[in-house]
C-alpha cells in the first residue's frame, strides 16, 4: 500500500511541459486489447490500497493499482461483491485497469456493468492536473459525470488514481442449470424468462447448451427452477469463471476474435460458431475479416476486435461519434499525450 | 444580438402557427420552472412539434448567436429551466409521443416530452415498466429526467436515470443530430450515455431516449417503523443493508414532517414518533415474505417502538400516500418552503441532522425532513414566507450552510435535483480551480460559443472568485469535526 500521487502527476506535468507520449500500465494483464501505445511507461501499480470500506453503506474506495483480488477478498468477508464481475485477464489485475477497460463479467445484463457501480474517480488529466470527479454517495449529480466517462476510456482520458465503487450482497444462494437447445431458442428463452421474473444473473449460449446462473433468496430460486427445469451444473463456479476469464474451451483460438454488442433478443446475427452471454446481447466470434465498421445498421450491432489483433489497427468509436470523441480528448489531453494509439488509431 | 425581426420571422417559417410565442402574456407561463423563488422572462418561446422542426431552430439559434434554454415539463426543482431574457426559451413539451415498445428487448423509444409515468403506464399490458419514480412522476417529462438524472424512491434497488437508458438521440448545437448509446448493452468508445445524463442542457438537446424496462415485480409489501430518535432509524437502515437485504425503497422522515404527512393524508403513521422508517420489499411472494420477517426483527432490534407490515396493498398505498404527499403536506405548514437535496454517507445522518436542528433555531425558520435513507440522499425543506423581508434571503443562507455541510461531511450539495442556477455557488465549494476547468473544457467540446443554457450547472472561475469573497470565513470549512475522506 503506497500513496503515489505525487510522483505520478509530477511524471504527467513533465510530460505534458515535453509533449511526450506515456503509456499506462497497471498489471499488463489486458494489454492485448486495443492498440499499442508507445511512450514513456507509467507504472501504476504501486499506487495502491484500499482506502475505505464501508459494508452498511455499500461503497469501497481504493487506489487505481490495487490489485481486483484483494478487494475481491475483503468484500468476500462481508457477503459483499463487484456485481459487475470483472474479467482479470491476469492474476495480478488492477482495479484501475479494470475499470478502464470498462470490462463486465457474465452478471452484467442483469446488475450493470462496471459503469453503473461507478460511483466516484479521481484522474489525473494530461495537463498534469489531479481532479476528483463524483465521490462516495449513491446519487451525485454536481456537474457533468465525468467519472463515469472514465469506464472504457482506456487511458486516453486521464490517468486513473482512485476509484470508488457501489457493491452489493453476494445473493443468498445460486444454483446453474443446463439446456440443451438451439441458438435461437436459447435466445426466446432467456427474453421470456428475463420478461418474466425469473432470477436469471447470467447465461452462456455455445454449441446448443445454453447454461444460465439463478441467483436470489433460496425460496425464490428453487422456485425459478422448479418451472425451468433443465439440468444442475455441479462445477458452476468453474463454469462461470472460465466464461469471465475467456479460458473456456470456446476461447482457446488463434484467429481474431471479436466482440459483438447487440439487442438481446436479435435471433441470428452471426452465421458462424458464436458464444452468446448476457441473455444474448454480447456475442463472441473467430475471424479473420477485418471490419472497417464498427457499427452494422442491419443488425443494429457494434463489432470490435477483442483479441489476437494480428496488427488489425483499434477501431473502437463509431464513424458518426470520432469527431466529438477527438474534441472531448482534447478537451482532457489537449497535447495528446495519454495513451495514444490505444483507442483509436486517429488520436 | 441579431436582426430580432429577420430572426423571428426565420423562426415563423420553421414553426406551425401557435409555436412560437413572443407576447408578454403568454410568456409569463413559462418564467419559471418548479425552483419559482427564480423568475424571468423569455425572450421568445419556441414550441416545436417534432426533432426536425428542433434541429432548424437550434441551427437558426446557432447562426444568430442567440442562447438556447431547453425545458421539458417545467418541474425541474434548481432552476435548470430559468429562461434567458435575451434566450430562445425550447419547449419539448410537444414531442410527446411513445414511438416504440421493444418487449423482447425490453426497451421503450420515446420522444422527450413523455411523462415518466405514462411509458410505465404504456408498457404495463406487456408486464414492463419504467423503474426511475421521481415524485414528480405524475407530471415531469422523460427528457428532463434525463438531463437531470432524476432519481426517485426505488433508486438504491433499481437505480437513477443513467441506469436505466439504453440511447438517446440529441441535437448539437451545430443542428448535427446524434445517436448514443445503442439498443443493445455498451457501444464502443466513450460513455457519452452518461456523459450527457444529468447534464442539464448544457451539450445538447435530447430529441429520443430509449429507456430500459423491467418486469414488474411479483410483489410488494412495506413496513413502518416508528423510532424514538431519527439517529436510531438511520442505524436501522444500516443494519439491514449489512444484512444483505437491498429494500426497493427505504425512506425517513422527522417529527415535523411525520405530522405533516398525517394530517394531510391521513396515512396512519404514529404521530408521537420523532422518526419513521418506510421499508419495501419487493419479488417473489415466498422471497417477500422471508425477508420481511428479517427486516421486522432487524427493526426491533434496533429498537423500533412500533412496526407495522401493511395488511393490504390499499394499505402499502396508503404509508406511501404520505411520504409521497409530505411536500405539499409541509407546504400546508407555511406560505413558502425551500427544499434541499444534498447526499451524505448514511453515517453521518445523525450530526448533520443535529446541526440542521441547531441552525434551524438560530434562522427561526423551521425545518422538516424526509430522507432517501438507503443511499443518504437528504431533503431538509426549510418553512418561509417570501412576503417578509429578507426571509428569502435568510432561507437561502440557511440552505447554502446545510449544503457546504454535506460537501464536508464526505458527501454532495445534489443528489437528484441537478445543480441549475440554485446551487451554482456551492459548485464552487464542491470543486477545485482545475475540476471547474476540466468541466468548461467538456463543454466546449459540444457547444464551443456556449448558447446552450449558459450560466447553469457550471459556474466561472469569476463567479467562484466573488463567491468565496463572500462565504469563506478565516478559511475555516463549516463542519470541522467531521471526519473527512
Amino acid at each position: 500500500m503506497s500513496d503515489q500521487l505525487e510522483q505520478m502527476q509530477a511524471f504527467v506535468s513533465q510530460a505534458y511541459a515535453e509533449k511526450q507520449p506515456i503509456a499506462i500500465t497497471g498489471s499488463g494483464s489486458k494489454a492485448f486489447y486495443g492498440g499499442q501505445s508507445s511512450g514513456r511507461k507509467l507504472d501504476t501499480t504501486r499506487h495502491s490500497g484500499i482506502l475505505s470500506y464501508e459494508p452498511s453503506e455499500l461503497v469501497i474506495t481504493a487506489r487505481a493499482g490495487t490489485p481486483l483480488a484483494e478487494i475481491e477478498t475483503v468484500l468476500r468477508e462481508h457477503k459483499q461483491m463487484l456485481a459487475f464481475e470483472p474479467p482479470h485477464f491476469g492474476p495480478a489485475a488492477t482495479l484501475g485497469g479494470s475499470i478502464a477497460c470498462g470490462f463486465s463479467g457474465p452478471r452484467r445484463a442483469t446488475a450493470g456493468a462496471a459503469r453503473d457501480f461507478l460511483l466516484g474517480a479521481n484522474i489525473i488529466n494530461g495537463k498534469g492536473q489531479y481532479c476528483r470527479f463524483g465521490g462516495q454517495v449513491m446519487k451525485n449529480v454536481a456537474g457533468y459525470d465525468l467519472s463515469r466517462l472514465m469506464a472504457g476510456s482506456l487511458g486516453t482520458l486521464g490517468v486513473i488514481m482512485e476509484v470508488s465503487l457501489k457493491v452489493l450482497p453476494i445473493p443468498a444462494c445460486e444454483l446453474t442449470q443446463q439446456f440443451e437447445i438451439s441458438a435461437e431458442g436459447a435466445i426466446r428463452q432467456l427474453q421470456h424468462w428475463a420478461n418474466n421474473n425469473y432470477p436469471i444473473s447470467a447465461s452462456c449460449h455455445v454449441d446448443n447448451i445454453l447454461t444460465a446462473r439463478f441467483s436470489g433468496g433460496e425460496s425464490r430460486v428453487m422456485e425459478g427452477i422448479d418451472k425451468t427445469g433443465g439440468e444442475t451444473l455441479k462445477t458452476a463456479d468453474d463454469f462461470w469463471l472460465s466464461i469471465r476469464e475467456q479460458t473456456h474451451p470456446f476461447f482457446v483460438q488463434t484467429e481474431p476474435l471479436w466482440r459483438i454488442s447487440l439487442p438481446p433478443a436479435t435471433l441470428s446475427a452471426t452465421p458462424t460458431r458464436c458464444l452468446t452471454e448476457w441473455l444474448g446481447g454480447l456475442r463472441w466470434i473467430f475471424s479473420n475479416q477485418d471490419n472497417d465498421k464498427v457499427f452494422n445498421e442491419n443488425t443494429m450491432s457494434y463489432s470490435i476486435l477483442f483479441r489476437n489483433n494480428n496488427n488489425i489497427k483499434p477501431n473502437m468509436i463509431p464513424d458518426s461519434l470520432m469527431p466529438l470523441h477527438s474534441r472531448i480528448k482534447h478537451a482532457f489531453d489537449p497535447a495528446g499525450i495519454l495513451n495514444p494509439g490505444k483507442l483509436t488509431d486517429q488520436y | 444580438m441579431p436582426d430580432h425581426t429577420a430572426f423571428i420571422n426565420k423562426l415563423r417559417r420553421i414553426l406551425p402557427s401557435n409555436g412560437l410565442l413572443s407576447e408578454a402574456a403568454e410568456l409569463q407561463p413559462y418564467e419559471c420552472d418548479g425552483l419559482s423563488a427564480y423568475r424571468q422572462t423569455p425572450w421568445l418561446v419556441a414550441l416545436p412539434e417534432n426533432s426536425t422542426q428542433v434541429q432548424a431552430i437550434v441551427r437558426c439559434c446557432h447562426e444568430a448567436s442567440v442562447p438556447v434554454v431547453a425545458r421539458g415539463a417545467g418541474t425541474g426543482l434548481s432552476g435548470g429551466a430559468l429562461p434567458l431574457e435575451n434566450g430562445l426559451l425550447l419547449s419539448l413539451a410537444r414531442l410527446n409521443e411513445i414511438i416504440d415498445i421493444d418487449a423482447d428487448n425490453r426497451l421503450a423509444t420515446v420522444q422527450p416530452g413523455v411523462r415518466n409515468l405514462a411509458i410505465s403506464q404504456a408498457v404495463a399490458p406487456q408486464g414492463l415498466y419504467y423503474a426511475p419514480d421521481p415524485s414528480s412522476q405524475i407530471a415531469c417529462s422523460i427528457g428532463g429526467n434525463v438531463a437531470e438524472n432524476a432519481g426517485g424512491v426505488h433508486c438504491l434497488k433499481y437505480g437513477l436515470t443513467v441506469h436505466n437508458i439504453a440511447q438517446l438521440k440529441i441535437i448539437t448545437i451545430e443542428g448535427d443530430c446524434l445517436t448514443i448509446g445503442s439498443h443493445g448493452f455498451d457501444t464502443p468508445g466513450y460513455d457519452l450515455l452518461a456523459l450527457m445524463t444529468g447534464s442539464e442542457g448544457l451539450l445538447g438537446i435530447i430529441t429520443e431516449i430509449t429507456v430500459r424496462l423491467l418486469p414488474q415485480p411479483e410483489f410488494a409489501q412495506v413496513i413502518l417503523a416508528s423510532f424514538d430518535s431519527i439517529e436510531m432509524a438511520g442505524d436501522a437502515v444500516a443494519s439491514i443493508i449489512s444484512s444483505g437485504i437491498i429494500p426497493a425503497g427505504l425512506e425517513i422522515m422527522d417529527k415535523l414532517a411525520i405530522q405533516a404527512a398525517e394530517d394531510f393524508v391521513h396515512a396512519g403513521y404514529p404521530a408521537d414518533a420523532a422518526g419513521l422508517l418506510l421499508c419495501e420489499l419487493d419479488g417473489s411472494h415466498s422471497e417477500v415474505a422471508e425477508q420481511m420477517q428479517s427486516v421486522q426483527q432487524l427493526l426491533i432490534d434496533c429498537g423500533a417502538t412500533q412496526t407495522t407490515i401493511a395488511a393490504s396493498e390499499a394499505e402499502r398505498q396508503r404509508f406511501w400516500a404520505g411520504r409521497k404527499a409530505a411536500f405539499p403536506a409541509i407546504g400546508r405548514l407555511s406560505p413558502d418552503y425551500y427544499c434541499m437535496d444534498g447526499t451524505i454517507p448514511r453515517k453521518h445522518l445523525g450530526k448533520v441532522l443535529a446541526t440542521i436542528s441547531q441552525w434551524s433555531a438560530e434562522y427561526a425558520l423551521p425545518v422538516a425532513n424526509v430522507f432517501h435513507a438507503g443511499d443518504g440522499n437528504l431533503h431538509p425543506l426549510i418553512l418561509y414566507n417570501a412576503n417578509k423581508p429578507g426571509e428569502l434571503e435568510r432561507t437561502e443562507e440557511f440552505g447554502g450552510r446545510i449544503l457546504e455541510m454535506c460537501i464536508a461531511a464526505g458527501g454532495t450539495i445534489t443528489g437528484e435535483h441537478g445543480v441549475g442556477m440554485e446551487k451554482i455557488n456551492q459548485m464552487c465549494s464542491q470543486f477545485n480551480e482545475a475540476e471547474l476547468e476540466q468541466f468548461h473544457a467538456v463543454k466546449a467540446a459540444f457547444d464551443p460559443d456556449g448558447l446552450l443554457n449558459p450560466g447553469k450547472a457550471i459556474p466561472t472561475l469569476v463567479r467562484c472568485a466573488e463567491f468565496g469573497q463572500m462565504h469563506v470565513h478565516n478559511g475555516e470549512l463549516p463542519f470541522p469535526e467531521l471526519e473527512r475522506f
